[in-house]
């Protein structure tokens, strides 16, 4: 395996098409993601961001194109992907504490038994790298929503992988804990690659290098040309929250979509 | 005479098999017990302890009327709840919606198929000790058996117990990681449902999930984590097989009936007291 260097494509998909029950979910996907880039994926509640996520993590399979995710399927892939789900999806009363949920970002490198010393460490290395070192013995139903998120991009992190992969890590979290978690993404991104779903782009601007827009298509923006002009035409001004009746087309953003 | 007179009596032998075999089936009552409440698939241990009906209707019927003496209401048992496990478990991971249908179908259905064997079996059969248990019957060979099937499921849970709480907690997340979590749910099924054979045993068909899921629900008020919750179900799970044995044999009632409000009833005042501290952590707070 050669050593990452910035111009390796992280992921590529091209002509990809995938739908559910007959219903088109993407379309025509032709999309290039470098190494150690930072982008933030947006687009309208049922445009198709957690598809995409699911297809680059092959817990779904594209009804035609290809994808490639570190230069192979992503089902071979997968162990080096650091994958951060919601936390509001987990039954809040389920028995488990923090170090458990970390280490199961090991639990490719045990068949049975006990962890190893070196996973532990990992793992705590891990918490530590979250600032979240001292509640690696309380339960994970016990800390607060931004501390859950964090202990998930733990878990992630422990797995030791090269693509880092948050599905709405902003939802249900207040506005001092998504800023902490920014920088904390902004640190990661120097040895990772990153890539998140948001319904909030207002840090993503300062954040990411990229966005991308997913409607059924899909299209890359780097954030540079996200200026004056084409910012105000995407969210119609200067708010914080993106307006889920823009469309996204490869001309570029206009207002008089859907409303 | 004292209930600890009479176990240690070698006259009555039957109360200290009990014993033995209440605390015994208690470490995988715990273990699975809590696997169950935690993944919240008690329904699912409801309904292959009724499919357990089936398979001791089949076995008695082998016996008696095929006189196939080798395959008895145990073997049948046995094979019943694996069949229903698996059958649920390949409903629920490959069929998104009616689960919960599928599941009561399968509940009424091995539960009508048990009493039909029963009605054409030779002989008096008192279905009454299948439902609701009687674990004063328990012989010696049915120790051996228990021992056995507890054995089985402590090591196989405890040796993946990393693996079952990931796919507990998180299935796709350990999907990810590279974990066949369609096969290692459907291994926790076969658990559950060996787990159900030995309760059927101790409190019958009808008070399953009670023994099942009353002592982890009581443990979960107080455990961190799901390694002391298992370890605390089952020192519940003992405490209430042996009270509820001491209090039957001194008041003359059925063994299983008593087990089963003596959980019940520290399941309430555990609850209570939990929702108690609760409330006036809460007044203390404001």
């Amino acid at each position: 395996m050669s050593a990452i260097d910035t111009q390796e494509t992280a992921i590529r998909i091209r002509d990809l098409d995938f739908s559910y029950n007959g219903t088109p979910i993407l379309e025509n996907v032709t999309l290039d993601i470098m190494a150690r880039d930072s982008l933030c994926i947006v687009g309208p509640n049922g445009g198709g961001k957690t598809t995409l996520l699911k297809l680059i993590l092959g817990l779904l399979t594209p009804d035609r194109g290809e994808i490639e995710v570190l230069g192979r399927t992503p089902e071979k892939s997968r162990l080096r992907i650091g994958y951060v789900p919601q936390y509001a999806r987990y039954d809040p009363q389920f028995p488990v504490t923090v170090l458990d949920v970390v280490l199961m970002g090991r639990l490719d490198r045990i068949f049975c038994g006990p962890y190893a010393k070196k996973d532990k460490e990992a793992a705590l290395a891990a918490l530590a790298e979250m600032g979240l070192a001292d509640l690696a013995g309380r339960l994970f139903a016990e800390i607060s929503g931004g501390q859950r998120q964090r202990v998930l991009i733990a878990r992630a992190l422990a797995a030791e992988g090269e693509l880092l992969i948050l599905d709405e890590p902003t939802a249900n979290i207040d506005a001092a804990s998504e800023e902490h978690l920014f920088e904390l993404l902004g640190k990661l991104n120097e040895r990772l690659t990153v890539m998140l779903v948001t319904h909030d782009v207002g840090f993503a601007s300062k954040f990411f290098k990229s966005i991308v827009c997913v409607n059924r298509q899909v299209v890359l923006h780097p954030t540079s040309e996200l200026t004056g002009e084409l910012i105000r035409n995407m969210y119609g001004g200067d708010i914080r929250m993106i307006r889920h009746d823009h469309r996204c087309s490869p001309e570029g953003h206009c207002t008089h979509g859907l409303s | 005479m004292d209930f600890l007179e009479a176990l240690a009596d070698p006259a009555i032998p039957f109360l200290r098999y009990a014993f033995g075999a209440g605390i015994l089936a208690s470490l995988s009552f715990g273990i699975i017990g809590t696997y169950v409440v935690a993944r919240r698939i008690t329904y699912i241990a409801g309904a292959i302890a009724h499919c357990v009906l089936g398979g001791i209707g089949a076995g008695l019927y082998c016996q008696h009327k095929l006189g196939i003496t080798w395959f008895g209401p145990l073997s049948g048992a046995i094979v019943a709840a694996l069949l229903a496990a698996i059958i649920i478990g390949l409903v629920s991971l490959h069929a998104n919606q009616r689960e919960d249908t599928a599941i009561g179908a399968l509940w009424a259905i091995g539960m009508a198929i048990g009493l039909l064997f029963i009605a054409k079996t030779p002989g008096y059969i008192e279905p009454m000790s299948y439902l609701f248990g009687n674990i004063l019957l328990i012989s010696k060979f049915d120790l051996w058996m228990v021992l056995v099937l507890d054995a089985l499921v402590v090591i196989i849970a405890t040796l993946f117990y990393h693996k079952f709480l990931a796919v507990c907690f998180d299935e796709e997340y350990a999907r990810l990681r590279g974990v066949r979590t369609d096969l290692y749910y459907l291994l926790l099924l076969c658990l559950t449902a060996l787990t159900v054979v030995l309760l059927v045993r101790v409190v019958g068909i009808v008070m399953v999930i009670a023994l099942l899921t009353l002592p982890a629900a009581v443990a979960s008020n107080f455990a961190k984590g799901l390694w002391q919750m298992m370890v605390l179900a089952t020192l519940f799970c003992i405490g209430f097989i042996g009270s509820g044995l001491a209090v039957s044999y001194n008041y003359d009632l059925p063994s299983g009936p008593t087990i089963i409000v003596i959980a019940g009833l520290v399941y309430l005042g555990a609850t209570g007291w939990r929702q108690f501290r609760k409330n006036s952590r809460l007044r203390s707070a404001v």
